[in-house]
């Protein structure tokens, strides 16, 4: 048996292992901060690695090397050793936190400071179950909303007060347009239960809680279609809570903004 | 301290139902906690498999419960966390082995209120009934996730199971509040009081340590989530606003499928509430309880690997420190679970901290584990196979914790499969491993007779490759950007590329599940056919191996155990016997 448990341990050892580096399991990444946290958890991932592998070999081979059997040794009779069980927590204690510092800066980044003022402004908006983005136009100023203006007869799924100057403006689009390499200044609201906006390629996630008006920024840094989804249990459609942020250029990306203020008009 | 005992000593039962259904004797009421566990166990795996087949073949129909709609599949992840969490994980360990056992390693006749610890088992049982009922009322059982947000969990409207199946699901939980503050305050009691003459508490075995640190946790966090849950159900009924603000919007017109939802706007009157005030208030319990459910499968660990490697526990102070470390620092980091849920960004730094140090402790058990083993003489039973699985699993799923709580990766990884992955190893797969390995240790004490050997190593094997096989690559699929929660994967381009590895794991799991039918049949075919047990079969040095098998009503039979030796002396140089055990004279050299 202390065969068959070593072979057993070392295989999932092994085999996950080759796994975990066999392929980069992340999709590629096309925001400013991809590379970032990508360096950031192959660094996790290296040092875990080497833990997981010593920890889960250490135990294989202990538990067949001091398995009982005729010709075994007698036990070390031994309470512990205190010095050992020192260094080992200090050691961890340094991997630990220094891993946590050594990742915090990517964090404060993003959510620390403001947007830059040249930033493109965008409100996404959570609704079960679909998001609908919103670009406030030549002002800057998004429309008040109000719940009891919510109408999918009118088009009016955000319920923008209509006698609100600013909606003269504002365009709502299903479908999330951003121009390549221009930071995006993005406010996370929600109409019902939370949501929580999920862009894998960007590496961007961010609740959008009902009651909150929640500032996130990022910089995506290639144009292409990117799947977006919803990352927060939201009810019975959450599987299908999705949709498509298309990257274009900044010349591309003002065509679309014109041709959708022309459509309101 | 015998004295006191004394006076909680009642009389031996008289009759079927006072011996065996309100019964107050521990090891009864331990029993009937386990077999509860054991029922919500495949309760809890039967809801797994279905999601599991609804994943991957969304158009299957299920014999006897036809299609599986979303709402039905989001039903099946709320009521599969939230048994597993209460109902097993909570339970058995602690309801079910601290109770059997922790009166009798302390060398206790019973537990320090024997009305009380009836009372915690039977609101217990009410609580599972009211839980269980929730699927069967109009809409069914909730839709809101083992975590409950709000407001998917305020607002009836929201989702068709956020009826009276989430009313029933939040009196289930607050009634099982109630039972573990019960359960909680009598082992705290117990063990201050109760313990026999040299039975210093740092002489009590590891296992006792855990039960007493649950205990203390269960007291501080289960009245926090009763009082969440109390509010919660004000929202819902009497139109509160705890957890809801104001300007929501639930009109339907995006409802899937159509007519599913009531297409008339039901008017939400709320005003004020904080949605993040309920996961903060869910949280500062619900982290706590993750180390109620493993911090006594740590303790049998180390109970079952010095016993079974013959050799003293590597560092035991360090181990009792490392288990109040965890519980002190387990209050303080509940915040990483909210790192995306739009609480300040500031205050995720300190909580991300004070994660990675309660990663400390884990280390030092783990590092004594392995020191425990290392020149040591290893039998090799299926009980130690379990706590050198459990050793494996503790290491797997602990390395992905580093990752999950730094808030910088949390924002690929959380809420994605790799979530899943990580606390299905860590809380559930190693804490089972834990109770599989008290089961197969502490049978022949319960019921006199042995386990089969052979069909225990052959159960431990394969539920450890089917295990592995079925979170390993959740890793993976987490890292692609699978979400949780999702009942098909059929809307996203990206997502249906990882189908193979998602039937992968589907296949997986219905094999591990299968094969836990020899673990029941081991069970039960041992307990009317198994060969008879003498009173210390593994040798073992603990007070409940000094008793008779199964030990008599009063535990000792009217004796009083005197305690001379720490709980782990295997291997003494110069005494006769590779164990001394606890109740041993004097005269063999002490530690």
């Amino acid at each position: 048996m202390g065969l068959v448990l070593l072979a057993v341990i070392w295989l999932i050892t092994l085999i996950s292992s080759y796994f975990f580096v066999a392929k980069s399991w992340f999709p590629h990444g096309a925001s400013a901060a991809a590379p970032w946290i990508d360096h950031q958890f192959t660094l996790t991932l290296v040092l875990m690695g080497i833990v997981f592998i010593a920890a889960q070999m250490a135990l294989g081979w202990l538990a067949w090397k001091y398995r009982d059997h005729p010709g075994a040794k007698p036990v070390e009779y031994s309470h512990g050793n205190v010095k050992l069980e020192a260094i080992w927590t200090t050691l961890t204690a340094i991997l630990f936190v220094g891993l946590n510092l050594m990742g915090s800066h990517v964090w404060a980044s993003e959510r620390f400071e403001p947007a830059k003022p040249d930033a493109v402004k965008v409100e996404a908006t959570g609704a079960q179950f679909a998001w609908f983005f919103r670009y406030p136009g030549a002002d800057g100023t998004y429309a008040q909303t109000s719940a009891k203006d919510i109408s999918a007869e009118e088009q009016n799924p955000l319920g923008m007060k209509m006698e609100d100057p600013d909606a003269k403006d504002d365009v709502v689009s299903g479908v999330m347009y951003l121009p390549v390499n221009r930071e995006v200044d993005l406010t996370l609201r929600s109409q019902d239960v939370i949501h929580s906006l999920f862009i894998p390629s960007m590496r961007f996630k961010q609740d959008a809680v009902p009651g909150l008006a929640i500032h996130m920024h990022f910089t995506p840094t290639e144009t292409g279609d990117y799947e977006l989804t919803c990352a927060e249990l939201c009810g019975l459609g959450h599987y299908k809570m999705h949709g498509m942020l298309k990257v274009v250029t900044q010349g591309e990306f003002d065509k679309w903004l014109a041709s959708k203020e022309a459509e309101k008009q | 301290m015998a004295t006191t005992a004394t006076v909680h000593a009642h009389a031996a039962p008289q009759g079927f139902i006072r011996r065996y259904i309100f019964s107050l004797d521990h090891k009864i009421i331990g029993l009937q906690y386990y077999f509860l566990a054991l029922s919500a166990v495949f309760v809890g795996m039967l809801l797994s498999v279905l999601m599991r087949v609804h994943m991957v073949w969304p158009t299957a129909s299920i014999p006897l419960l036809g299609d599986i709609k979303p709402e039905t599949y989001v039903m099946l992840v709320t009521m599969h966390g939230t048994i597993m969490v209460f109902f097993v994980l909570t339970t058995a360990p602690q309801g079910g082995f601290g109770n059997y056992f922790l009166p009798i390693q302390i060398g206790a006749p019973d537990m320090a209120f024997p009305v009380l610890n009836m009372l915690s088992f039977w609101t217990t049982f009410v609580s599972f009934m009211v839980m269980l009922a929730a699927f069967f009322v109009t809409g069914g059982a909730p839709n809101h996730g083992w975590t409950g947000y709000a407001p998917l969990s305020a607002v009836p409207s929201a989702a068709p199971g956020e009826g009276l199946g989430a009313d029933l699901w939040i009196i289930s939980i607050a009634i099982f509040c109630i039972a573990s503050l019960m359960g909680a305050l009598n082992f705290i009691t117990t063990i201050l009081d109760l313990r026999a003459k040299g039975m210093t508490l740092m002489r009590m075995p590891l296992t006792c340590w855990s039960w007493f640190i649950t205990a203390i946790l269960g007291l501080l966090a289960f009245g926090v989530l009763l009082s969440a849950g109390i509010l919660l159900l004000l929202d819902r009924n009497i139109g509160t606003s705890f957890f809801v603000p104001g300007g929501l919007n639930f009109t339907g017109r995006l409802a899937f499928p159509p007519g599913g939802l009531s297409s008339s706007t039901t008017p939400i009157t709320h005003n004020g509430g904080s949605p993040l005030l309920w996961q903060h208030l869910f949280w500062f319990f619900g982290h706590p309880e993750v180390y109620i459910a493993i911090l006594p499968g740590m303790g049998v660990a180390s109970q079952l690997l010095s016993t079974f490697a013959r050799k003293p526990i590597f560092g035991y102070k360090a181990m009792v420190y490392a288990i109040m470390g965890i519980g002190i620092l387990g209050f303080v980091v509940w915040g990483h679970h909210m790192f995306m849920s739009g609480m300040s960004p500031y205050t995720a730094f300190s909580f991300s901290i004070m994660t990675m140090a309660i990663g400390v402790p884990s280390a030092i058990k783990t590092f004594n584990w392995l020191g425990t083993l290392y020149k040591s003489r290893i039998r090799l039973q299926t009980p130690m196979l379990y706590a050198i699985s459990f050793v494996s699993l503790f290491v797997s799923g602990g390395l992905s914790g580093p990752f999950l709580a730094q808030p910088v990766l949390d924002i690929p990884l959380h809420d994605t499969a790799f979530v899943p992955a990580h606390f299905h190893l860590i809380m559930g797969v190693a804490a089972i491993f834990g109770m599989f390995g008290g089961t197969y240790y502490w049978f022949p004490k319960m019921f006199g007779r042995m386990m089969n050997e052979r069909l225990g190593q052959i159960h431990c094997i394969l539920t450890l490759v089917g295990t592995y096989a079925i979170f390993m690559p959740m890793h993976w699929l987490g890292e692609a950007g699978q979400p949780r929660r999702y009942s098909q994967f059929t809307e996203l381009a990206y997502l249906q590329k990882l189908l193979p590895m998602n039937e992968f794991i589907t296949y997986a799991a219905l094999i591990t599940v299968a094969v836990q039918f020899i673990f029941v049949f081991n069970l039960f075919w041992s307990m009317f056919k198994g060969p008879k047990a003498s009173d210390n079969p593994w040798e073992a040095t603990t007070l409940e191996w000094t008793t008779s098998t199964p030990p008599p009503h009063d535990n000792f039979g009217g004796k009083t155990p005197v305690v001379n030796h720490g709980p782990y002396e295997y291997s003494v140089p110069g005494a006769p016997k590779d164990f001394i055990m606890q109740t041993d004279p004097p005269t063999a050299p002490a530690h």
